[in-house]
């Protein structure tokens, strides 16, 4: 089983872990304006992205706390894990952050 | 060859010589031509029944069916091979009919086995709601003329004799829906049989055929670009399962799918037990026995995005929790193989098909975790809409633009349907 490892626990197993989805998917700044195309992309619509993708994680059965993580969907490996209120890694900083990431 | 020529002239035998000649393949492996009436991306289940349809129902046969890899060699070569038709909604059961009807003749279609076996589904209850979400089903598949019959825990092991229905399991069996029409193929069968006729029908199926990009001109696709040379295209249809999004944006056209890992097993062979399909959502697990003998397995997907035709060892294990405790009978039996495939599943779980942006491409995705039993449903009703143009009546609702319009088939934990 693979170790993610929680921005704030440390390396735990994976089956602690909740899958959120795509990270940085912002609310609508205006929802009352927004089509209903503009509701369906933002409720349904999502990236299907096959390799490095930016998600979100939920450590259920630790700290129960969210944190985004760029994982890769073809090898399932994590890449880096940041918290909520980091920007996303730029793809040519994953190398470095993915050092950073050892507790 | 004649054989032991070589044994006179005194050199060594070659390995093999004396084996019987190979047998006739079932279609040729061609090179693309430049361009087709129809390129259909995905030599999976869904694009060779396509094909298949396209040739018999309407005499198009200016056709390509492009494969990335090896003709079935994805999800077709990868699921569990259930087939029925035992869903809730008017919708899901129209589709899912129109297969299992076509499912009925498919060997006379084909001429060809694909060990169709009717043995029957049961979908098990194990709490309150359970049965009367079941017990609504089975009213709901009557009036939509699908069989289906609420059986009560003694009526479960009569059909099902190795299920435990002791009162003292933590889910206990309090009754079943029970569809008699439902089954098993030998998937590989079925994905060779409708090759067979495509390519008898003058088709062409490349494989290694990668498509790389598109070539557009407003409105339209003019052609694919592969990894054997650029193809034109009247019409393109994208038949790809869980690379469809790979497919999209190239396209620049969104699609609401998540590709997800779906992991399935078999155990060694054994004896025949098990005369039945067996489905839980509560202790989520599903099983058949094979014809060779396996026990078949699955459950849901792997929670998180993956395109790695793997997943992770914990889900097998919670399975086979499952499978034990419905199935004490199988707790010796040793796991023999486990595999991925690389499922799209959409927000309502039901699937996505019919127009795109572009006038001359056609989508068919989201299938999800329950593409294989719909498989000729889905090759003859994309056959006629691409024939005609319109989407068939039994795909109209599956439309993309239903996550606008807010129509949705929503299938998700209403269907009979493990997720
Ligand atoms: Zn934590």
């Amino acid at each position: 089983m693979q170790l993610i490892a929680c921005p704030w626990c440390g390396p735990r197993e994976e089956v602690e872990f909740h899958y959120g989805g795509q990270a940085h998917v912002p609310y609508p700044d205006s929802p009352a304006e927004l089509s209903d195309e503009e509701w369906a992309l933002y409720v349904f619509f999502r990236d299907n992205t096959k390799g490095r993708f930016a998600e979100r994680w939920n450590h259920t059965t630790g700290c129960r706390r969210w944190f985004n993580a760029i994982r890769d969907t073809t090898t399932y490996r994590f890449e880096s894990v940041y918290r909520l209120d980091d920007p996303k890694p730029p793809v040519t900083e994953l190398a470095r952050s993915r050092r950073s990431t050892a507790p | 060859m004649s054989l032991g020529s070589s044994h006179a002239t005194g050199t060594p035998p070659t390995p093999g010589a004396d084996l019987p000649e190979h047998p006739d393949l079932l279609w040729r492996d061609t090179e693309p031509k430049r361009t087709y009436d129809v390129v259909i991306v995905g030599g999976g289940g869904h694009g060779l029944a396509t094909a298949h349809y396209l040739a018999k129902n309407h005499g198009i046969t200016d056709v390509a069916v492009l494969e990335k890899g090896w003709l079935a060699g994805g999800n077709m070569a990868r699921n569990t091979t259930i087939i029925r038709s035992n869903y809730l909604w008017d919708e899901s059961s129209g589709i899912y009919e129109h297969a299992l009807k076509l499912w009925e003749g498919l060997e006379d279609d084909l001429g060809y086995p694909i060990l169709f076996s009717q043995r029957g589904v049961l979908n098990l209850a194990h709490t309150l709601q359970d049965v009367r979400d079941s017990v609504r089903r089975v009213e709901a598949n009557k009036l939509n003329g699908v069989d289906a019959e609420w059986l009560e825990p003694d009526e479960v092991r009569k059909v099902c004799p190795v299920v435990n229905t002791s009162t003292d399991i933590r889910y206990p069996v309090l009754g079943a829906t029970y569809q008699p029409r439902a089954g098993i193929a030998k998937h590989d069968f079925v994905a060779w049989g409708f090759a067979r006729r495509a390519d008898e029908a003058g088709i062409d199926l490349v494989q290694d055929c990668e498509v790389t990009g598109f070539t557009t001109d407003g409105d339209r696709v003019t052609g694919v670009r592969t990894t054997r040379g650029a193809i034109g295209a009247g019409t393109v249809v994208l038949c790809a399962a869980g690379h469809t999004s790979v497919l999209t944006d190239m396209l620049g056209i969104r699609v609401p799918i998540q590709s997800h890992p779906l992991q399935a097993l078999v155990s060694e062979l054994l004896e025949p037990v098990h005369p039945t399909v067996v489905m839980s959502n509560a202790v989520h697990v599903y099983v058949s026995q094979a014809h060779k003998g396996e026990l078949v397995m699955g459950a849901g997907v792997d929670s998180y995005n993956g395109y790695g035709q793997r997943g992770a060892f914990h889900v097998i294990e919670r399975q086979m929790a499952a499978a034990v405790e419905l199935f004490p009978v199988f707790a010796r039996a040793h796991l023999l193989r486990t595999w991925g495939g690389i499922v799209d599943v959409s927000p309502d779980a039901s699937p996505i098909v019919g127009r795109t942006p572009y006038e001359n491409v056609y989508l068919n995705c989201g299938w999800g975790t329950g593409g294989f039993k719909a498989t000729p449903g889905i090759g003859s009703a994309l056959a006629h809409t691409i024939a005609h143009d319109e989407p068939h009546p039994l795909v109209a609702p599956f439309s993309l633009d239903r996550f606008v319009t807010g129509a949705l088939v929503d299938e998700h934990g209403a269907a009979a349907v493990a997720h």
